[in-house]
């Protein structure tokens, strides 16, 4: 077992794992951190998108012991107490999803395109999201939610 | 899916990762950002006893300027070698490229030396290495010595590293004045692997075409130089002599087939990817 601690969603946790624990397994089954999902597993599909340092990684192809001493964002991070960030409550305005399932990843991959690219065009934003997938909507609404994310974060500079 | 077990020691040195690799024997890995490793490690298409992280190994974090060339570390993320302003003024071939490996979150952690030594033929930055006729720096129990990419990729998945061999950093001579450059890359789906992918550089004066480089990805077991191509593209003026060259690209070469295209539709695809990849960098 080694030895590690992080920040996770703003809160010092830290614990022992085996070497081979996947940082998503760590956050979710260690943590209770449950928002991020496993979807694929073989690092193709994007739901377990989470920032790690405020980069967009994709949690099932890191390893707990990497991230030891870092600071991680998960989609339970994103709100502000009770005031949802701007991309969720696009997400919902626009209804950039269907089961869900893959909403967390792709919630988490936008947030680090805004960071990255605050002003994308429409093709800017499927290429930043195309490591990230919908098998329900056919990504337009999300397309949508993202551009409308884009302004609201925008204006309210 | 959850590896089978393994031991893990943090590098924080080259010596010491050249250390932990010996004491590790055969079963040890080299781990850095594991977007390649840790899916074939999830799969159990591997199962090393050890892997030693040198993803933050100061030596190999850095991007130098070596005169005549620029020094890559091999723990250098793809996404840093896209931003990394050195690379983007002497080796832009290299940052355009490393612009469509996979996606944004894999470029965050996978590294450029970790592509090049994972030696997949569907990768594009090994490409752009035997493109630019790149030296891999290698630190072993010996000491270092330095591969040129053509003697690097072996086989697939297979280099002129050792067991026990760690890839430090990458030398990217610089390329000069007059030198342009693309990179096509032919994939089905988004963040997909190159089904076949061509990087050209080309120096040109007064529109004519001097000097080129050519290479292949994913048309044989490691990266291929497209050395008609680039004999035939000397002295080339006009969009006709650039497409009789490009016409050359799948010369000698035995590509696989797979799901995705069999070996003639790749041989077809490298031609008409070389032409376009040519016609953008030189503007001809």
């Amino acid at each position: 077992m080694t030895h590690i601690s992080a920040t996770v969603d703003g809160v010092h946790r830290q614990g022992d794992v085996e070497p081979r624990t996947l940082l998503v397994h760590w956050l979710r089954e260690s943590l209770g951190q449950v928002g991020t999902t496993v979807g694929c597993d073989t690092s193709n599909c994007g739901a377990c998108t989470v920032l790690v340092e405020g980069r967009s990684v994709k949690s099932c192809s890191v390893l707990a012991v990497q991230i030891d001493g870092k600071s991680v964002t998960t989609i339970q991070g994103l709100a502000e107490g009770e005031e949802w960030h701007p991309v969720q409550k696009a997400f919902k305005e626009c209804h950039g999803l269907q089961c869900g399932y893959c909403t967390p990843g792709m919630v988490m991959a936008s947030v680090d395109l805004l960071n990255e690219n605050p002003n994308p065009t429409e093709a800017e934003i499927r290429e930043g999201l195309e490591g990230n997938l919908c098998r329900c909507t056919g990504y337009h609404n999300i397309v949508k939610a993202v551009a409308m994310a884009a302004a609201e974060m925008g204006a309210s500079k | 899916m959850i590896p089978a077990s393994f031991d893990y020691v943090k590098a924080t040195s080259v010596d010491g990762a050249v250390a932990a690799l010996v004491k590790g024997g055969e079963d040890a890995k080299v781990l850095g950002g594991g977007q390649s490793l840790l899916p074939v490690l999830r799969l159990r298409l591997n199962a090393p006893s050890v892997l030693i992280d040198v993803s933050e190994v100061g030596e190999m974090r850095s991007v130098t300027d070596d005169g005549d060339s620029i020094l890559i570390g091999a723990s250098v993320t793809t996404y840093e070698v896209m931003h990394n302003e050195l690379v983007k003024e002497h080796a832009g071939l290299l940052s355009l490229t490393a612009g469509v490996v996979a996606d944004p979150a894999i470029r965050h952690k996978g590294t450029f030396g970790g592509s090049v030594a994972h030696a997949d033929p569907a990768g594009d930055l090994p490409t752009v290495a035997a493109a630019l006729d790149c030296e891999m720096v290698i630190a072993g129990p010996n000491g270092r010595r330095t591969v040129a990419a053509k003697d690097f990729f072996v086989d697939y998945f297979t280099t002129a590293l050792a067991a026990d061999e760690v890839l430090v950093a990458v030398r990217v001579p610089k390329l000069g004045a007059g030198w342009s450059y693309n990179y096509q890359k032919f994939n089905r789906t988004a963040q997909a692997w190159a089904i076949v992918g061509v990087a050209a550089a080309v120096k040109s004066e007064n529109g004519t075409i001097t000097e080129a480089r050519v290479a292949l990805t994913n048309m044989g077991a490691t990266p291929i130089r497209a050395t008609g191509v680039e004999a035939a593209l000397a002295g080339a003026s006009s969009s006709e002599a650039i497409a009789a060259a490009a016409s050359k690209a799948a010369d000698g070469t035995s590509p696989t087939s797979d799901l995705h295209a069999d070996g003639e539709y790749r041989k077809h695809l490298a031609q008409v990817l070389t032409r376009r990849a040519v016609q953008a960098a030189s503007g001809i």
